[in-house]
């Protein structure tokens, strides 16, 4: 690990100030900073402790949502009784992804910023253009079981590798950031995580001298609640595919169909044609295959990943199948 | 750097390199050598210690970041002279071989069972809502941070199973 000087910083306008420095990274858990500085990966010369902020609390938003400060942990996230009980969805995903001792110190911040777990991004001697810009990718010809089959670029084919944002992005949530003057600006989830496009180096929209205070979730809307997380072992291991997803069926019918899905791209994947396909019509495999079309409409594999493709369409028909059941 | 970290009851100065994690200040500074490092980079459990009651990756943390808290290794659940509970059952169900993993199966253990006393659930659990139920699924799951390369899963679970049960009798 590279030397670095560690400071804390006094307030969210102060750590957002800090961040205005290339060479500064802010610390919270640090259950993927620290990682990624272990490997070389990130090389900061000053760490910017914002552990002890005053942004850890859960409190009910006026609107009847709920507010989850930046640096609430995925364990008080998941466990609160107002996740379980207005928003399963977000405790399922929490609770699927990683071990407990990563969750009881990974924030909420942090989780929305985590970086790929690409082999080539994280390894500093392998061609990466988001870790190394103009370097190459790796991975479009390489080992590619873990990396996207949707919105990719010819610069990048990484996914984004966590859940938690997944079931945020199926409720709607929104993301509050601070800039260095204190001022306040709020983004949907939907909206935060990029496309890698011609800019594979940037992750989300977080601009220099910015930091995230945090996510709010809009007021519940009930309905049936879905994490569906398809991975190579039972637990401790990213999704291949997921499948966040809040229903309503009425007499057979879809009323309601919130759906994102992880494991597919770099960023959770919204797309409202998908559950428009679904509203209004009655529950059956015909439609199901319909709606696994819309999503998977520009789907593109890249070999060792092609088997994503038929992946998602096999889980996206399982979350909607057990929906039915349940709903019987 | 300022302030100390409460390492099993004692005060200790916080190291001088920020770059310490919490696992390399225990093992090198303090000469605590109970807790293991199996990768270095929170992948495998080997390291977790307890600090302010929350089980946790100690590799995966700076020690300078945790001034004024508590932590409880190995060394601070017990020892050869009055091993705890959990100790008692890992010996007794043989739930180890190299041993290596063990301290930390036993610190995520002993922080393991104090999170199922307060309700919260994992992703093992049928019902959000409900009470949470102890059963060797949870157990797994719970535990799934932990790995063992020797493979003594089911002896782990047996340990843990056992412990679980005479607290939870203690507690009637």
């Amino acid at each position: 690990m590279q030397p670095f000087d560690l400071v804390r910083a006094p307030s969210p306008s102060d750590a957002a100030q800090l961040t205005k420095d290339e060479e500064t990274r802010l610390i919270a858990g640090g259950t993927n900073l620290l990682d990624l500085m272990k490997l070389q990966v990130e090389t900061p010369s000053r760490l910017a402790d914002i552990s002890r902020l005053d942004c850890a609390e859960i409190t009910d938003a006026p609107d009847g949502g709920l507010r989850i400060g930046a640096l609430v942990t995925n364990t008080a996230t998941a466990v609160h009784p107002r996740v379980r009980q207005d928003y399963p969805v977000l405790a399922r995903a929490i609770l699927a992804g990683a071990t407990q001792q990563l969750r009881n110190k990974a924030t909420t911040g942090g989780n929305l910023c985590q970086r790929t777990r690409c082999f080539y991004f994280t390894k500093i001697d392998q061609p990466c253009n988001k870790r190394d810009p103009g370097s190459g990718c790796g991975a479009i010809e390489g080992v590619a079981k873990l990396h996207a089959v949707l919105g990719t670029s010819d610069q990048c084919i990484a996914t984004y590798p966590g859940d938690m944002a997944v079931a945020m992005s199926a409720l709607d949530a929104k993301v509050h950031i601070m800039k260095e003057d204190g001022t306040e600006r709020s983004v949907p989830v939907r909206d935060f995580h990029l496309l890698p496009g011609d800019t594979p180096w940037r992750d989300n929209v977080l601009e220099r001298g910015e930091i995230i205070t945090a996510v709010t979730l809009p007021p519940p809307v009930g309905g049936a609640h879905y994490y569906r997380k398809v991975r190579e072992r039972s637990s401790y291991a990213f999704a291949l595919v997921s499948v966040a997803a809040v229903i309503e069926i009425e007499s057979g019918v879809f009323s309601r169909a919130d759906l994102a899905f992880g494991g597919l791209a770099h960023k959770p994947w919204f797309d409202p044609a998908i559950g428009a396909v679904l509203l209004g019509e009655a529950a059956d495999d015909a439609v199901f295959e319909k709606a696994a079309d819309v999503l998977l409409r520009s789907a593109r594999g890249f070999g060792e990943n092609d088997f994503k493709i038929p992946l998602a369409r096999r889980t996206l028909r399982a979350v909607l199948s057990q929906a039915v059941e349940d709903a019987a | 750097m300022a302030g100390t970290i409460d390492i099993n009851g004692t005060a200790h100065s916080l190291p001088a390199d920020p770059r310490a994690s919490l696992l390399d200040f225990l093992r090198h500074d303090l000469g605590l050598t109970g807790t293991k490092k199996g990768c270095d980079h929170g992948q495998c459990g080997a390291c977790t210690a307890i600090v302010n009651g929350m089980r946790i990756n100690s590799c995966l943390t700076l020690a300078a970041m945790h001034e004024g808290d508590r932590v409880t290794t190995i060394e601070g659940i017990g020892g050869p002279d009055a091993p705890s509970d959990l100790q008692h059952a890992f010996m007794a169900h043989d739930a180890f071989q190299c041993g290596y993993c063990t301290p930390g199966q036993i610190c995520s253990a002993q922080a393991m069972l104090a999170e199922i006393a307060e309700g919260w659930p994992s992703d093992a659990t049928a019902d959000l809502m409900a009470e949470a139920t102890f059963s060797d699924e949870e157990i797994r799951e719970r535990m799934s941070g932990n790995l063992c390369r020797c493979g003594a899963y089911a002896n782990i679970v047996a340990a843990i199973r056992d412990v679980a049960r005479e607290r939870a009798d203690a507690t009637v």
